[in-house]
């Protein structure tokens, strides 16, 4: 068995996990990072590229606008622009109603500065001729955009190992647990098992986070969710901006390469890690894609695709300390809307290793949220070797 | 309940002997192919009205082509035969299909599945290789044998296996002049393949009759031969080659030479069409033999998942006449897993057969080894992936500069394999380049993974919206989604 001594441990190198990891790595620390596969091989690198604010709940808007300037300084902090883009975010209306409750969300987040402006009318057909009839109105955030997960996610990773990060791939945590002096855990390599113990740990295991809580005490009502991805052929650009829908239920945008991205519905399960898109949903996107833009219906789809992705009932994420262990923090749970925010959820966790308390509030996101009131805490001292999680 | 019917995907010989054993016991197949008629890659069947006979479009073959074309005949009236139609995807216990004519999807329910979907060539890219006029081997075939014509005037057919000397003996017949026959393996291989391949006499004496036909009409033709580049913009209009052995280092390469030409047929032998036993979730394993990670069967033809079966060059390279043995086997196990009685005799006789053809197999790969050092050979600014347009060098740099290791990870980083054909035609050639690039054995460079569809299918299709679906549309609609 190897042996690996660390200050901190981070287990899952997706976009969050990677960010707190650049962001300790820069500040001196020593930090390692343990992923059972490659980093941003899961949600992170195969999500849908969105890097939106609007429409976040309002208690994410805060965090969501640090990570906004931080994708501004991207090229500096990860060496690519990942095909990153401010080329906007419509979010469009089909009814009245809708419309309504966009301006309604225009109102609610003025404060924090999003720069949303609603279009409607004939400036919509003006400004949108690519736009088929379905849409009444809707409200465009200009700086908002979209980015490439799969150049963006495993930059942030080699991004963290450059300044200094010990990063070991294909290598799956197995147990972990804390001995009263550090956290210890055990890991596999191929063939090899590997021991590492750390002062303190990062859990960042994404739609599998629930087992490194449970193995101390804190467990929280995450489900996997699967959301699905099409993709046409490369066209002639024509779609300017990413396009969502109040309401949910269709996203779409054009890529650098000329691609549009569609997503919508959920994919199925192939095993725990691993999902595709289901025959559901791909037939309940199409149509509702040729009605959306009717440039759409003479392309070729090429490709389908779904992750695995963790949600919590209220659709917020973990994001800081255990409430049953010193020295553990929590970064799970983005509920389909982590790779933008995904940055600033990452330095959040840093600064709490750093300093103890985060720049950004992170009440919202306690853990402790989900945990019955006054439960005891577990016994610390004895939690090691047979805790697994997996 | 009564079980659905069971689903037979190609109607190639495989399919199409599968389809009559299942007949013969009783169970009437539901039998889908993309191709307007029966018949698969090596009976493909020209257009109607076209007036060519077997003989001369199938040669050798045509007494099988008439068995496999007949026994199809035979048994259409009494399945569900569904031509033009392409299975875009697979999940467990549904398919989704196209109509190719009306462009409209629809849905099928399956337990049990004979997957016999073929093969395409291999391609190991050259310099010029995207110009026009520029084929694969089975491509200037199809010309052939579907549109009656040649790929060109004067043509140059490139590359390995025993389709170059067959395609090259066919397009002489025909009355095309070919200029030159370019093989890249070497007489040697050929001799030391010869004990393996003598199990099979009637296929080995054919191998030697096209060679010496081609010699004896004047064809030259060269082996330790390696392509250079093609000549030409807007047509080929010449090729470049040398000698140079490219299965083995060492030993000094020739002298350039040219030879005038209007097009080139080339390619490496074949690679199976594997998507759809992706889809259905069959395990995979590499296979060194077809240098490719190939879904797993045992000799009984089943795969990992209970209900698949796996029949002809779809499920790995054996040949048409191992793919009629392969889908009358899969039929019988089929019908076996199903508790109908089936003869033992038969299944131990065609176990035996497929046997024999893979030991033939493996004499046919000594002959025409894989090019292995093709990768070293392979210049920076080689487009290996057309759809995309991807050069062996951006290739080399993600291995050098972002670490990528693993056929996943270059397709993210580089978008090799992420155009149109899905990795179908650049997948090998991009797998070689990693491998060399990372200093790995390839097998151990993974592959890429399936996704639907597997061809692409038009957005705009026909969708029928059945209940479920706007049921579920509305629902997500109350769900703020991903994005
Ligand atoms: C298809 C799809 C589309 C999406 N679209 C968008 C979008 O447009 N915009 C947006 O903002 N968000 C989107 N999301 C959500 C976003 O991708 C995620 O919220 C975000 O990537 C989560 O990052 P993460 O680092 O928490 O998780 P992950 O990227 O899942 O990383 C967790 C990592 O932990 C590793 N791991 C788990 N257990 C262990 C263990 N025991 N040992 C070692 N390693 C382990 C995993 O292998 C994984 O790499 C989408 C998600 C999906 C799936
Ligand atoms: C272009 C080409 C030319 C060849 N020529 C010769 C030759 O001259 N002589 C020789 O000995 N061998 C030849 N071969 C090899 C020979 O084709 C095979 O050994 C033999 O045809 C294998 O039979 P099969 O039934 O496994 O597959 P095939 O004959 O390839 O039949 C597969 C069928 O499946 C259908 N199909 C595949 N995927 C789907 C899908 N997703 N949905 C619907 N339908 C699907 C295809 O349309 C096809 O009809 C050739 C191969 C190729 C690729």
């Amino acid at each position: 068995m190897k042996r690996l001594d660390t200050e901190v441990l981070i287990i899952g190198g997706g976009i969050v996990g990677a960010s707190a990891a650049l962001v300790l790595a820069k500040a001196g620390r020593r930090v390692t990072v343990l992923e059972r596969d490659l980093c941003g091989a899961r949600s992170s690198g195969i999500n849908y590229g969105g890097v939106r604010r609007q429409g976040r709940p309002e208690v994410q808007l805060p965090l969501s606008q640090r990570a906004h300037e931080i994708w501004g300084n991207l090229q500096s902090l990860i060496g690519t622009t990942g095909e990153y883009e401010r080329s906007g975010h419509f979010k469009l209306a089909r009814s009245e109603a809708d419309m309504q409750s966009l301006i309604a969300y225009a109102e609610l987040s003025r404060p924090y500065g999003l720069g949303i402006e609603l279009i409607s009318g004939e400036r919509l057909r003006q400004q949108c001729p690519w736009l088929g009839g379905a849409a009444v109105g809707g409200s465009l955030c200009p700086e908002d955009g979209q980015a490439n997960p799969r150049l963006v996610s495993p930059a942030f990773a080699r991004a963290a190992a450059a300044a200094g990060t010990t990063l070991i791939e294909r290598c799956e945590v197995l147990q972990v647990g804390h001995d009263g002096r550090d956290f210890v855990a055990e890991a596999r390599q191929g063939d090899d098992t590997l021991q590492v113990r750390a002062e303190v740990l990062i859990n960042c295991a994404g739609a599998w986070a629930n087992r490194v809580a449970q193995a101390f005490g804190e467990t929280v009502p995450l489900t996997s969710g699967h959301p699905s991805m099409v993709v046409t052929e490369p066209i002639a650009h024509f779609l300017p901006w990413s396009l969502g829908v109040e309401g949910g239920s269709i996203y779409c945008r054009q890529v650098a390469r000329g691609n549009v991205v569609l997503g919508g519905g959920r994919g199925y399960v192939l095993d725990e890690q691993r999902a595709r898109a289901s025959h559901d949903s791909i037939l309940g996107l199409l149509p509702q894609a040729a009605a959306l833009l009717p440039a759409l219906r003479h392309v070729h789809i090429i490709r389908t695709w779904s992750g695995v992705e963790g949600y919590l009932p209220d659709q917020h994420p973990v994001i800081g300390p255990s409430t049953t262990q010193l020295g553990l923090l929590h970064g799970f749970g983005f509920c389909g809307a982590g790779f933008q925010i995904g940055p600033a959820a990452g330095e959040a966790l840093a600064e709490l290793v750093l300093h103890g308390r985060s720049t950004i509030a992170l009440d919202a996101f306690s853990i402790g949220r989900f945990l019955p009131a006054g439960a005891d805490a577990p016994d610390l001292l004895s939690s090691h070797a047979e805790r697994k999680i997996s | 309940m009564t079980r659905p019917a069971p689903v037979i995907v190609g109607a190639g010989p495989a399919g199409v002997r599968a389809a009559q054993t299942l007949l013969a016991h009783g169970l009437h197949p539901i039998v889908i192919d993309e191709a307007a008629q029966a018949g698969g890659q090596i009976y493909r069947q020209p257009p109607r009205g076209f007036l060519r006979s077997r003989k001369t479009l199938y040669g050798f073959e045509a007494g099988r082509a008439q068995s496999v074309h007949g026994a199809f005949q035979a048994l259409r009236e009494a399945i569900d035969y569904r031509p033009n139609t392409l299975v875009w995807n697979a999940q467990p216990g549904l398919l989704d299909l196209m109509d190719g004519m009306a462009q409209s999807a629809s849905t099928l329910d399956w337990d049990d599945i004979i997957v016999a979907t073929g093969a395409t060539d291999r391609v190991l890219p050259f310099p010029g290789w995207t110009t026009p006029g520029v084929y694969t081997l089975g491509g200037s075939q199809v010309a052939l044998k579907f549109q009656g014509c040649a790929i060109g005037r004067s043509v140059v057919l490139a590359g390995n296996g025993p389709l170059l000397y067959l395609v090259a003996y066919q397009y002489a017949k025909s009355g095309a002049h070919v200029a030159a026959v370019l093989d890249s393996s070497s007489l040697a291989d050929r001799i030391a393949a010869l004990p393996a391949m003598l199990g099979q006499p009637a296929l080995l004496a054919k191998g030697i009759y096209y060679l010496a036909w081609l010699k004896l009409h004047g064809v030259p033709v060269h082996t330790h031969a390696q392509v250079q580049r093609v000549e030409g913009d807007a047509r080929v209009h010449a090729l470049v080659w040398r000698r140079e052995n490219l299965a083995r280092a060492g030993g000094k390469p020739g002298l350039e030479q040219r030879i005038e030409c209007d097009a080139v047929g080339f390619g490496y032998a074949l690679r199976s069409e594997t998507q759809l036993a992706d889809l259905l979730g069959c395990r995979f394993q590499f296979d060194a033999l077809q240098r490719a990670h190939l879904p797993v069967r045992d000799r009984s033809t089943r795969s990992s998942v209970p209900g698949v079966y796996l029949a002809g060059d779809g499920a790995g390279i054996m040949g048409a006449d191992a793919a009629e043995l392969a889908g009358e086997r899969a039929a019988l196990a089929l019908l076996q897993d199903r508790g109908i009685t089936v003869d033992a005799a038969r299944v131990a006789q065609i176990e035996g057969a497929l046997a024999r053809i893979g030991a033939f197999r493996l004499g046919l790969e000594r002959a025409f080894p894989f090019p292995e050092r093709w990768a070293a050979t392979a210049s920076d600014d080689l487009v290996i992936c057309r759809c995309e347009n991807i050069r062996a060098g951006e290739l080399r740099a993600a291995v050098r500069e972002q670490g990528a290791a693993e056929m996943n990870r270059l397709k993210a980083l580089t978008r090799v394999g992420m155009g149109r054909c899905q990795g179908r035609m650049c997948g090998a050639a991009a797998a070689e380049i990693l491998a060399h690039a990372a200093g790995l054995p390839v097998q151990e460079v993974g592959r890429l993974r399936g996704q639907a569809p597997i061809k692409p299918i038009p957005l705009g299709m026909h969708v029928p919206a059945p209940e479920p679906v706007a049921a579920r549309v509305i629902a997500l609609h109350a769900q703020e989604d991903a994005s």
